[in-house]
């Protein structure tokens, strides 16, 4: 065995022009030093975690009620904490590439067209897989199971291990930061240009896996929350009476089920033909790389509705509770939900409406997604039509849906300019769809998540969070996004295509320029996010909300105390009504004490979800880098851990109903001791999570 | 006694569900062996006679009919039917579509 090769047998293909401070130091150009100061934020962002949980002494702490926790309760917080440093990368990547757009224009700018090449790609891939997707999983997870009055998800350790393959992802992702480049093919990793003959490095292969194991992830996520909502919603409780969070919760959940499977598929068969030649989207030697576009969008628009659906359950929710009034036309708005879900997988095609299929299957496709706007549009009234005569308060919840009603049905118009297949072949592959989607995403997907951040952070923590800075990071949100992507627009009009590194056409500027200046005001939007986290925290005296119930709430994740014992509920209520926590507070037995308690069977905590995360994280890094002894190693892991942890009898703990009682009646003494407040005052310290309707 | 009745009835169920499974499967087997049609409609009446045994299953093993107890299962099995035909189906027309417009 020559040195080489026993080298390539322990680190495969790693070097030191691997590393992204080895390349800045042997070129120290602006762009090279951009890659290493991001390789060195991760290195000591890790660093800095490491250092001060090991100083707090929280690493057993954090183990034992964090990462080995099955509650859903804590799955769902670590799963939206996951997509908020996401978040904060990917938006930084942003604003890098409309810097780079601003300044490129007759020059080169300030990174070199293969690093720009980089940037889109994470920033995509992120802000779908490791940002979008993450966010919503944490919301329905915190959520749902409390809506449908559920002690924990149907498979609680399923749970877990689905969060450790999103967070294996994740970390394959940061790592391409430090070791190697990530691709440059953009988040839908289109092949031939993915394929080998043409990319030879490890980028495609970061991207394969990590969307492999997050995609992995989601599908099991997606049944786990299906068989939830069939199996564990309380007694009385029946479909047509889940709160309409749950709806979209369940609709999204099986087009997970549906829809991710063809995603694994195509990543995996892109890695067949990566790493066993196997030419199934080659040009050549009977490949069809057409086959490919038509299975990732197979996925991809389903995908678009996995991410909206929630928003929508979130805003029917916020607008029903913030105009005090029973939503309007639930029925339809069940129904609309689920046209949208069937529709979503009859119009993959306009992805690709240039492809080359004839005219009659573009003209079929084209106005099955026009069809789309049909159930949107009923629950934009639904929506409009709740807000009617009710009394409406304008909380930052409230002010992302009316900013959403507003800007997604913009974005719905240009979306049916997209779906005209002669209207699609002129700018398709220009900045005008990357305004499109944008404009749906931005308002249907990131606005929802964080109205629902906003509104159940009381839920989940027990205080509030800072009204003004809350505002403050609305408005930047709004005004940002309209600079940001409404000249983009203008530009995909003027012909400007899209992930261009640098343009010669000086009529563009102006409009590059404002469109930098909105990425600026995100940028910011973001810092305010942050800000009121911090500032809340610190205030967290004055804004408690022990007694549960900050906004006078409807359904039954408000009528138990904040944040919410392990068990979610002490007695499980049977439900009357599709309000039934509205409906008690009106008939004043919103706080009655049960009769009698009952030991609660619990899941115990369990080391697979974590153990399955590292192993995971280890066989992507092992295959990107062709260790094969590692990557060996990895897949030996997840069986064993896999089959160890199954002979596993003993995984349910007991709490004694005297325990049970305990807690229960303290919090009981807290509501009875806490002033009710009257809606108006929901904003001030004097709101302790008890309505003036409950008394 | 209302026990032993009812585990009679589910035992005539598995037996029906068993004698017609097994009496498809041969029909099938046998079309196929005796050349009893051309090869076009062998293949018809054996797809055909695969549909029929799968509701078979369906009904008699699974327990799924049209009574309120299995109608969310019934739900699941028909939209499931209906995506994965959509997916298979449509994906068929496309790229066969796509092949003949290079040809």
């Amino acid at each position: 065995m020559t040195v080489q090769s026993a080298w390539f047998w322990a680190i495969g293909r790693i070097d030191l022009h691997s590393f992204a401070f080895v390349r800045a130091w042997e070129d120290p150009s602006l762009d090279k030093m951009i890659a290493a100061g991001a390789a060195s934020l991760v290195v000591l962002g890790a660093i800095a975690v490491f250092a001060i949980i090991t100083k707090l002494r929280k690493w057993r702490y954090l183990w034992q009620d964090w990462f080995t926790s099955v509650d859903h309760k804590k799955i769902g917080i670590m799963y939206v904490i996951l997509s908020g440093i996401m978040l904060t990368r990917a938006v930084i990547e942003a604003v890098l590439m409309r810097m780079q757009q601003a300044v490129a224009v007759n020059q080169p700018g300030i990174v070199a067209p293969e690093h720009f090449g980089e940037l889109f790609s994470t920033h995509g891939s992120i802000m779908i897989f490791f940002m979008a997707m993450p966010f919503l999983t944490g919301i329905i997870n915190y959520v749902m199971p409390l809506q449908i009055v559920a002690r924990d998800v149907a498979f609680p350790t399923l749970n877990s291990i689905s969060l450790g393959l999103t967070v294996s992802g994740a970390v394959l992702l940061m790592i391409s930061l430090v070791v190697g480049k990530f691709s440059t093919g953009g988040w839908s990793g289109y092949p031939p240009y993915t394929e080998m003959a043409f990319n030879s490095g490890v980028g495609p292969d970061y991207w394969i896996w990590a969307v492999t194991l997050s995609s992995i992830g989601s599908t099991m996520t997606g049944l786990n929350f299906a068989v939830t909502i069939y199996k564990s919603r309380a007694p009385g409780m029946h479909l047509f009476r889940m709160p309409l969070f749950c709806w979209t919760a369940l609709c999204t959940s099986i087009l997970m089920i549906f829809a991710m499977p063809p995603l694994t598929v195509a990543t995996l068969m892109l890695a067949l033909d990566r790493y066993l030649d196997f030419h199934l989207f080659t040009t050549d030697l009977g490949g069809n790389m057409m086959n490919y576009a038509n299975l990732f969008w197979l996925f991809g628009h389903p995908e678009v509705y996995i991410l909206i659906l929630p928003a929508f359950g979130v805003y029917s929710e916020v607008i029903s509770t913030f105009s005090a009034k029973r939503l309007y036309a639930y029925r339809t708005l069940v129904y609309a939900t689920m046209v949208i879900a069937v529709l979503s997988f009859t119009v993959w095609l306009h992805h690709f409406f240039t492809m080359g299929q004839n005219a009659n299957i573009n003209g079929f496709f084209g106005i099955a997604t026009m069809c789309v706007g049909i159930p949107t549009g009923v629950k934009v009234y639904d929506w409009i039509l709740t807000m009617y005569r009710g009394r409406v308060r304008f909380t930052v919840p409230m002010l992302y849906a009316i900013a959403f009603l507003v800007t997604f049905v913009i974005g719905g118009m240009t979306g049916i300019i997209l779906a005209t297949p002669p209207l699609d072949y002129v700018v398709h592959n220009t900045l005008f769809l990357v305004a499109h989607f944008h404009n749906m995403l931005i308002p249907g997907l990131l606005y929802g998540m964080l109205a629902g951040y906003q509104f159940w952070f009381p839920k989940a923590f027990g205080f509030r969070l800072d009204e003004t800075w809350g505002r403050i990071s609305f408005a930047c949100w709004v005004v940002g996004f309209y600079l940001a992507f409404m000249p983009l627009y203008v530009l995909g009009a003027m012909g400007m295509p899209r992930r261009m590194a640098g343009v010669f056409q000086g009529e563009y500027l102006p409009w590059l320029i404002i469109a930098c200046i909105g990425a600026f005001i995100l940028l910011a939007a973001l810092g305010a996010l942050f800000v009121q986290l911090v500032i809340s925290i610190r205030r967290r005296e004055k804004t408690r909300v022990p007694a549960g119930d900050p906004w006078d709430g409807r359904s039954l994740e408000w009528a138990i105390s904040s944040p919410p014992p392990e068990y979610n509920f002490a007695v499980i209520p049977c439900v009357e009504d599709r309000d039934p926590f509205a409906l008690r507070k009106e008939q004043g037995r919103a706080y009655q004490p049960p009769h009698a308690y009952e030991d609660i069977e619990m899941p115990k905590n369990s080391v697979l979800g974590p153990v399955l995360c590292i192993v995971g994280a280890a066989a992507g890094f092992a295959l990107v880098w062709h260790i094969w002894w590692l990557a060996i190693l990895s897949f030996l892991g997840i069986l064993a851990a896999v089959i160890v942890s199954s002979f596993s009898r003993d995984t349910h703990r007991v709490i004694p109903a005297s325990e049970v009682a305990r807690t229960h009646e303290h919090w009981l003494r807290t509501v009875a001791e806490a002033r009710a407040i009257p809606r108006e005052l929901e904003t001030r310290s004097a709101n302790e999570g008890l309505a003036e309707s409950a008394v | 006694m209302d026990d032993r009745a009812k585990y009679r009835r589910e035992l005539r169920g598995y037996a029906i569900g068993f004698a017609s499974a097994l009496a498809l499967t041969c029909a099938a087997f046998a079309t196929v062996h005796f050349d009893l049609a051309p090869a076009g409609t062998t293949i018809g009446i054996v797809f055909a006679l695969g549909l029929i045994q799968l509701n078979v299953h369906f009904r008699f093993f699974l327990h799924i009919d049209l009574k309120k107890s299995a109608r969310d299962d019934l739900q699941l099995i028909l939209f499931s039917t209906l995506i994965t035909l959509l997916m298979v189906g449509g994906t068929l027309i496309i790229l066969f579509n796509l092949y003949h417009r290079m040809m």
